[in-house]
């Protein structure tokens, strides 16, 4: 399956954590490949490594053994400074408790992997009203994470990771602290960019959730044990 | 990420806390406006003496009765116990040794002085008519002594500009008449006003030739003799002819004190820059206990922004741009303290000149810049520890923290 085109490619990855005597495998042998503009949901258990794949794939972690190709690339061998560019323009995250900046506006936050870029200040100001337009967060630009609801700081956290235009975006849980309502909002917005040839991979405990998503991975002890394709249909 | 946003990103973070961040710059400040107004003291003490005895006069070498320190056994102690007075003809003496500009021999005695029916005391001061020049003090009226012989006293007086106000008003005095102890004494002249110089001022001064203030106290001794040399290079020589001089009219037995102004001078400006130093450093711990606090301050911080370092780091800020922006919070915190600790600093040392006009209290520059340095210093030194802390966190963990 492992050819030239995809955009994330896994080959025997091995994560494994120490709790004082006892080994726990995170991850064993996970091989897998993504496609660009795929609809990945990872699900699975408490502890069956979901969340380790996720920062794995999000350069927030380091396999023991294995590779890691992004766009063809080996990120696995790269140095920290290089990982963090690579986070920082091909790669956005969404968190279930948003991770919003509180001392900061909506646009502040925002503008925060521009700042951290280093872009010059007047293209950043473009960008990010830009995104406060096409997410609708224009009147709550100065307002600030307390001021707003969670579907809003959902909005703004969701601004933020795809303001750099990424290639992959990584969602954990996005709904997790929302009610269905709002929630639904935010899995349309997560749709709508996925529409768009953005990569949307989301790891949730939420069957409703992962059902929606085109490709379904479960996961449990660390271990791949199902990987399902359906095949594009009309959405009901 | 560049540098500008690193400071306005640390900016809103420090702002982000006002309480804490408040009370550390005011635990910063007090540090270096500790620094500037104790400094402001003693470099003011260093001053204030320095400038008390400058007014003295230039090139001077000075003799006093009496010595002022011991030397082994010496026979001539059995005999002669008492050291010899200085007298006038010491002072005649020496203003015939080579390098000598003039001599100023000096007489004092406090009295009355009784005019147009009031009654003052009043320091008496018998001299010669080169005291003023030795001395640098400037006449408002009429002339000062006349040139002549030491030995033979006119029955004239100078006066102070006090004595004349509180006696005279503003009515002039030249040539009239006052009682000075059991003596009436003409007026020739009158100093102005301010001359200062060995603690007292001239204001109070009754000056009268050397050897009628003798014939006043019934006593034929002198309190110093002022000796100019003609040039700052030669006082050295000077003192040694001066101190050989004396030595040789008194019997072979050394038992005046020379010393140099220059010597004075000197030895006070050490004293009192050893001393400034000094309280420079007692109130540098005060600094270094505000640059502990910073390094607490920004600990707790790092742990209060846990979540926040994930989210840098999730976002793509390398581990050097977070270690800059705990770096450029800290020097931030600490250089806006220092600023306001100077500020604090020159207005104590400015209400210290106002409570006491006479004592020259302002900070050195020196001590304002190592008061900011020293914060800077501080800020750089201990923000160190918390910025390694913050950019070495693991970005998973820190994320997991709510």
């Amino acid at each position: 399956m492992a050819d030239s085109k995809s955009l994330i490619a896994l080959k025997a990855i091995d994560r494994t954590f120490y709790l004082g005597d006892s080994q726990v495998y995170a991850l064993r042998n996970v091989n897998l490949d993504i496609n660009p503009g795929e609809y990945i949901a990872v699900m699975g258990p408490s502890g069956s490594g979901k969340s380790t794949l996720l920062n794995l794939l999000g350069l927030l972690d380091r396999p023991d053994a294995g590779t890691y190709q992004l766009e063809g690339r080996d990120v696995t061998t790269l140095a920290p400074d290089e990982q963090a560019k690579v986070r920082s323009e091909r790669i956005g995250f969404i968190f279930q408790s948003f991770h919003l900046v509180p001392r900061l506006t909506a646009a502040a936050n925002i503008e925060l992997p521009l700042i951290l870029a280093g872009m010059p200040a007047a293209e950043r100001t473009k960008r990010v009203a830009q995104a406060l337009k096409e997410y609708g967060l224009v009147d709550r630009a100065q307002h600030r994470p307390n001021e707003l609801s969670g579907g809003q700081r959902q909005r703004v956290a969701i601004a933020r990771a795809t303001v750099q235009r990424p290639a992959v975006l990584l969602a954990d849980e996005p709904t997790g602290n929302l009610d269905r309502v709002t929630g639904e909002e935010v899995v349309r917005l997560l749709e709508a960019l996925n529409a768009q040839g953005m990569t949307l991979i989301v790891v949730t405990h939420d069957h409703a959730l992962g059902a929606r998503a085109r490709r379904q991975i479960k996961m449990e002890d660390g271990v791949i044990v199902s990987d399902i394709t359906h095949m594009p249909e009309q959405a009901g | 990420m560049k540098i500008i946003d690193t400071f306005r990103y640390a900016r809103d973070a420090a702002t982000g806390t006002p309480l804490r961040t408040g009370l550390l710059i005011i635990a910063m400040s007090i540090g270096v406006a500790a620094v500037v107004v104790l400094t402001a003291l003693g470099d003011g003490a260093r001053r204030y003496v320095v400038g008390e005895f400058s007014a003295i006069g230039s090139n001077l070498v000075i003799v006093l009765p009496g010595r002022s320190e011991t030397r082994g056994f010496n026979p001539a102690n059995l005999i002669t116990s008492t050291p010899r007075d200085l007298t006038l003809d010491d002072a005649t003496a020496l203003l015939r040794l080579p390098g000598v500009e003039r001599i100023a021999p000096i007489l004092i005695a406090t009295t009355e002085i009784n005019a147009s029916g009031k009654l003052r005391e009043a320091m008496l001061l018998g001299t010669n008519s080169d005291y003023i020049r030795v001395r640098k003090q400037k006449l408002a009226l009429g002339r000062f002594l006349t040139q002549e012989d030491l030995g033979h006293g006119a029955a004239e007086v100078v006066l102070g500009a006090a004595i004349r106000r509180e006696i005279f008003g503003t009515t002039n005095p030249l040539g009239k008449t006052v009682r000075v102890g059991d003596r009436r004494l003409r007026v020739i002249g009158v100093l102005s006003e301010g001359g200062q110089g060995m603690g007292m001022t001239s204001d109070e001064l009754l000056i009268v030739p050397v050897a009628t203030a003798q014939a006043m106290l019934n006593s034929n001794t002198l309190f110093r003799i002022l000796v100019e040399s003609r040039s700052r290079e030669q006082i050295g020589e000077v003192k040694a002819r001066v101190l050989k001089m004396i030595t040789q009219r008194h019997e072979g037995e050394e038992d005046v004190t020379v010393i140099t102004q220059d010597a004075v001078l000197k030895t006070f400006d050490k004293i009192l820059n050893v001393l400034t130093l000094g309280v420079a450093g007692i109130a540098a711990i005060s600094l270094a206990v505000a640059g502990i606090l910073v390094m607490n301050v920004m600990l707790v911080s790092v742990t209060q922004r846990t979540a926040e370092i994930g989210l840098l780091k999730a976002l793509g800020a390398t581990s050097a741009s977070v270690r800059q922006l705990f770096m450029v919070e800290a020097v931030l915190l600490s250089v806006t303290g220092a600023v306001v600790g100077i500020a604090l600093g020159y207005l104590g040392a400015a209400i210290l000149r106002d409570i006491y006009p006479t004592f020259p209290a302002y900070p050195p520059m020196w001590a304002v810049l190592a008061g900011l340095g020293t914060a800077l210093v501080s800020g750089l030194v201990f923000g160190v520890m918390p910025a390694r802390h913050a950019a070495q966190l693991d970005p998973i963990l820190a994320l997991a923290k709510r």
